[in-house]
């Protein structure tokens, strides 16, 4: 049987004045998928993953999570829906000022209303699931790039997400510290999250992901199986992204 | 010996030392109200600025603009003077702090809001992307970040201001320049003078100490 979709964008379209940035994209990702988004950059892959917790606007079509019509939402109301939406970004983003254990637990005690302990046990337990336990308090300038975006990553699952979203969650990492952040995100996948991800780690890709997305000039040019994407290319647009991606071009 | 006449001459101080100590009362109490309606205003106003609205926005940019570039001396004489031309009389103390409050204000407006665009975009997301909200992002996330940042600026400028109540001594405020320099006339001895400086050294040094003491408390590595 055909799992429901978790997350699905319709028809969305994105423009920055005079400027399309997304033309008419529509994607399904079912509960417990792994959808990989590729393409060179500027080809609207990153504006596509903030258009799906609103931090972008979208100029039209909607986008549901679990049913529920978030392009529908009042600005006022989006806060309880971002809950819901996992978002990890290229750059951390960890709060500066604030203990790694606090980074986790602050917007389940703002947001979620969480009583504080039951906030920090979440927290612990979130931060053991990345393999920073013994972290719980450090400061984030302590901890290398590697380890700052596995805190992210336990700071968007310590509200429960239905899915997750990750914007080139490596792509500020050095190379060696690439691989725990991955090794969290095939954990994830195998306990059964919901995961867009942006990203050129192809072999990733190939490895993990249940289906692969190729954008280009806001279009999604190409949809298919890691093996079909990778394996077989349809258009000349994936045959040269993929040729200039293996020289280590893009 | 002459320059211990002249300046520390010890019976003109005995003379005057309770005088000069009501003054320091004065200047301190003044000093603490200024800085904290300063910073307090300054700080409110930064937090409104964030929030993008043009109508805001606007008022607040020339208020801020208006009170760093108008020498203060010149609005005190105007509160004092002019005001009760329109019926409107205020105390010496309260012109004061009225406008000293405000242009610390308007310094502390712009260092705080210097603060706040300093934060990369992403903190703003990342708290908005958890689901808090602005006011929750403002006040956990991007605030205490900026008023690490702004605390060395913030006291070189609230010492500078509070220096400035010096300035009451041309609208007969009794602080501790005014109370001096009557005595310095009285006397004819430059050690009320003197004392005055030994007192705004006795008020501001340990400010600057407990400075250095709140930016240490504050800072983390980057």
């Amino acid at each position: 049987m055909v799992k429901p979709p978790v997350l699905e964008i319709a028809g969305l379209e994105k423009r920055f004045g005079d400027t399309v940035v997304l033309k008419n994209i529509n994607l399904k990702v079912r509960e417990g998928e792994l959808v990989f988004v590729i393409g060179p950059s500027g080809s609207g892959k990153s504006t596509m993953l903030r258009c799906c917790n609103r931090l972008e606007e979208p100029t039209s079509g909607a986008i549901l999570v679990e049913d529920a019509k978030i392009t529908d939402i009042a600005r006022r109301d989006l806060d309880k829906m971002r809950m819901k939406v996992g978002m990890v970004f290229q750059g951390f983003h960890l709060y500066p000022h604030m203990s790694v254990l606090r980074n986790v637990m602050l917007a389940q005690i703002k947001a979620l209303k969480r009583p504080k302990d039951e906030a920090e046990t979440r927290a612990r337990d979130m931060l053991e699931r990345v393999g920073l336990s013994e972290k719980a308090d450090a400061m984030p300038s302590d901890l290398s790039g590697g380890q700052q975006q596995r805190v992210a990553i336990a700071r968007a699952l310590a509200l429960d997400p239905k899915v997750m979203l990750f914007d080139e969650p490596t792509s500020a990492l050095d190379p060696e510290l690439v691989g725990s952040v991955l090794k969290v995100m095939k954990d994830l996948r195998r306990e059964g999250m919901t995961m867009l991800v942006v990203s050129h780690e192809m072999a990733f890709a190939r490895e993990a992901a249940d289906r692969v997305i190729f954008m280009d000039g806001g279009l999604v040019v190409e949809h298919g199986s890691p093996e079909q994407i990778f394996g077989d290319p349809q258009t000349d647009r994936l045959k040269a992204f993929l040729s200039r991606v293996s020289q280590g071009a893009e | 010996m002459r320059f211990l006449d002249t300046f520390f001459d010890g019976a003109v101080m005995a003379r005057y030392l309770p005088d000069l100590i009501s003054a320091i009362w004065v200047t301190l109490y003044l000093a603490v109200v200024i800085v904290a309606a300063g910073l307090a205003l300054g700080l409110a106003l930064a937090c409104l600025r964030t929030l993008g609205s043009k109508w805001l926005n606007v008022p607040i940019i020339i208020f801020a603009d208006l009170g760093r570039a108008i020498p203060p001396l010149v609005v005190i004489l105007i509160f004092y003077f002019g005001l009760p031309g329109l019926g409107i009389t205020l105390s010496g103390q309260l012109v004061i702090v009225l406008v000293l409050g405000a242009v610390l204000a308007a310094f502390a407006e712009e260092i705080f809001w210097a603060g706040l665009t300093s934060l990369s975009a992403g903190q703003w997301e990342a708290g908005r992307a958890t689901g808090l909200t602005f006011g929750q992002t403002l006040f956990s996330i991007a605030l205490p970040q900026a008023v690490r940042l702004a605390i060395p600026p913030l006291v070189n400028r609230a010492l500078a201001i509070t220096k400035m109540t010096a300035l009451g001594s041309v609208i007969g405020v009794k602080e501790i320049l005014a109370v001096s320099s009557s005595a310095q006339s009285f006397s004819g001895s430059a050690t009320p003078l003197t004392m005055a400086a030994l007192a705004y050294l006795a008020i501001f040094i340990p400010v600057v100490i407990a400075s250095r003491l709140i930016e240490r408390r504050f800072s983390w590595s980057i």
